[in-house]
């Protein structure tokens, strides 16, 4: 019976998500929405800094999200919210939620999510649908994942867990949760559907949980999948802004805003700006000192500019720590041909971080990666960035 | 009743355990990974459903595996036969503790210590130790990353090559 609930609301869901982002989103110009779409972003160094062994977390920015129990006002408002392009869907830690929307799953069947970060960490949680509030926006039944150490706390799967550390709560996270409004909108996609196909030797994230089987993992649907809860608004649903002054130096706070649409409203149009297409892996090119590096990105979520670098200095975290500051400059390339040269800053990480420690905005804070060039939230600081999200990346850009 | 059932569930999982050992486990032919042997690429490439290309240089040969799934990991392979680098790149994380074998460990030790590090990065990971070198990064839905052991990559080969 179960079976059948869920696969007929599957066919309703995916008719709605796929049909409706599309229709709403591409025509492009003012569709005449005046739905509320903007959001107060802050870059203030998160909720941690201030508990009792907490840390000013550099360059991030932060929201307030509204989720409430499916077509009721039992709702919760959560502040300290990561604003990350990087990733796609809401999580929030169990701990900021209160017990009358959530309590940790026990009895039947629970879909469960194990995500790995590339920095040795993983998250952990049920999926578990709710209206999720954004200013005037409203996507509703959207699967989320409440990030809940005491969820089949012993049966957490190895494959995701062993020799990674657990970052389910606040001081680790260095947030309440994280809001995904990356390019794309679902967080594993088609490879999700099947599990029998998927490769072994890759991490798989999705689980069903019971008490009788443990954890094992399992297909989900793409209107199962946790998801980018802006792909689901009924207005303003194919793109974000994230707008941010620009700073000269360090400094305590920086506030600005998120913008949902593009294109749809007065508020939100892309005007004259650089439009970057990319390719399925949520690309662009960036050459820098003549290294062409095809697999660069935009992304609100990393704290620093990140790039290879031979001849800058580093410390033993990998930031830079030239003896002054650089000015330097990089050319991104869309896959449809369109470039801009950027110039930006790089400063030295332990000088700045020492000389400023209660500042949580580091504009020419950089750090060695090899291959590629991830321009972070420093990269946000006096621009308008775009996002337009789709399905699976096809078609995505950024734009700035 | 209540025990009966109860009962009925322990027993059906230790079956479930058992069958996902004997399945899964015990026919798992040894894989390759970091600082292991060149033989066992053809494992890998078989556990990920993958199509192989291996590239013989001067001075190494690179197996190529790529999955289904546009994940694409590379094992790099001394005249000798041991792989002295291993690098990845697509949708998903590969596993590490099987890619990177007897160093995972170390991989894993020194990243929960970078993560006490303040201003920590939230970005590309980087240990850059005496014996083994990983650089990760990207972000959900494209993961890049490799990791190499210096002392056994082969003279005269630059590391801008391994990737």
């Amino acid at each position: 019976m179960k079976g059948v609930r869920i696969c007929s609301m599957l066919i309703l869901v995916l008719f709605g998500v796929w049909i409706l982002p599309v229709g709403c989103g591409s025509g492009g110009g003012d569709s005449g929405s005046t739905t509320p779409n903007v959001l107060p972003i802050t870059v203030n160094g998160g909720p941690t800094a201030a508990i009792n062994g907490g840390y000013i977390y550099p360059n991030a920015a932060f929201t307030s999200v509204t989720i409430c129990v499916h077509g009721t006002s039992n709702c919760q408002t959560i502040g300290g919210v990561l604003v990350d392009t990087g990733s796609f869907g809401l999580r929030l830690l169990s701990s900021a939620l209160s017990s009358t929307l959530y309590k940790t799953p026990t009895v039947g069947s629970n879909l469960g999510e194990c995500v790995q970060f590339a920095d040795g960490s993983f998250i952990w949680g049920p999926v578990q649908t709710f209206d999720v509030k954004l200013s005037g926006e409203l996507a509703s039944s959207v699967p989320i994942q409440v990030l809940d150490p005491n969820f089949y706390a012993s049966e957490i799967p190895s494959a995701c867990s062993s020799g990674y550390s657990e970052e389910d709560d606040l001081l680790s996270l260095g947030a309440n949760g994280i809001l995904g409004i990356g390019p794309i909108q679902y967080d594993c996609g088609n490879d999700c559907r099947n599990v029998a196909s998927f490769p072994t030797g890759q991490v798989y994230p999705y689980y069903v949980c019971s008490t009788s089987f443990g954890c094992q993992t399992t297909s989900v649907s793409l209107s199962q999948q946790v998801q980018n809860p802006v792909a689901l608004f009924s207005t303003d649903n194919n793109g974000v802004i994230i707008e941010l002054p620009a700073v000269s130096g360090p400094t305590a706070s920086l506030s600005g805003s998120m913008v949902f649409g593009i294109d749809t409203q007065s508020n939100n149009a892309l005007g004259s700006a650089t439009v970057l297409t990319f390719n399925q892996y949520a690309s662009i090119t960036t050459t820098y000192q003549g290294t062409v590096m095809p697999y660069s990105f935009i992304d609100s979520g990393s704290n620093g500019y990140f790039f290879p670098s031979t001849t800058i200095p580093q410390d033993s975290n990998g930031w830079y720590i030239p003896s002054t500051t650089l000015n330097l400059t990089a050319t991104n390339e869309g896959y449809n041909g369109k470039s801009s040269t950027v110039s930006f800053s790089v400063g030295n990480a332990d000088n700045m971080y020492s000389a400023n420690p209660n500042d949580a905005v580091f504009n020419t804070l950089a750090g060695y990666t090899y291959g590629y060039f991830d321009w972070g939230l420093p990269f946000f600081y006096g621009r308008n960035v775009y996002t337009l999200i789709t399905p699976d990346g096809n078609g995505s850009y950024w734009a700035y | 009743m209540v025990i009966q059932t109860t009962m009925r569930c322990v027993i059906l999982r230790i079956l479930l355990v058992v069958i996902a050992h004997v399945v899964f486990v015990l026919p798992s032919p040894a894989s390759a990974a970091l600082g292991g042997d060149e033989t066992t690429v053809q494992a890998d490439q078989a556990r990920m459903k993958g199509t192989l290309r291996s590239t013989p240089t001067k001075a190494y040969t690179v197996h190529e595996i790529k999955a289904q799934t546009g994940t694409v990991v590379k094992e790099y392979a001394s005249l000798t036969g041991k792989i002295f680098a291993v690098v990845w790149q697509g949708p998903f994380l590969p596993d590490l503790r099987q890619l990177l074998g007897s160093y995972f460990e170390q991989f894993s030790q020194s990243a929960q210590k970078l993560k006490s590090k303040h201003p920590r990065v939230r970005g590309p990971l980087l240990i850059q130790e005496p014996g083994l070198v990983v650089q990760t990064g990207g972000h959900m839905r494209a993961y890049f990353g490799r990791a190499y052991i210096p002392e056994l990559v082969p003279q005269g080969v630059a590391i801008e090559e391994i990737q």
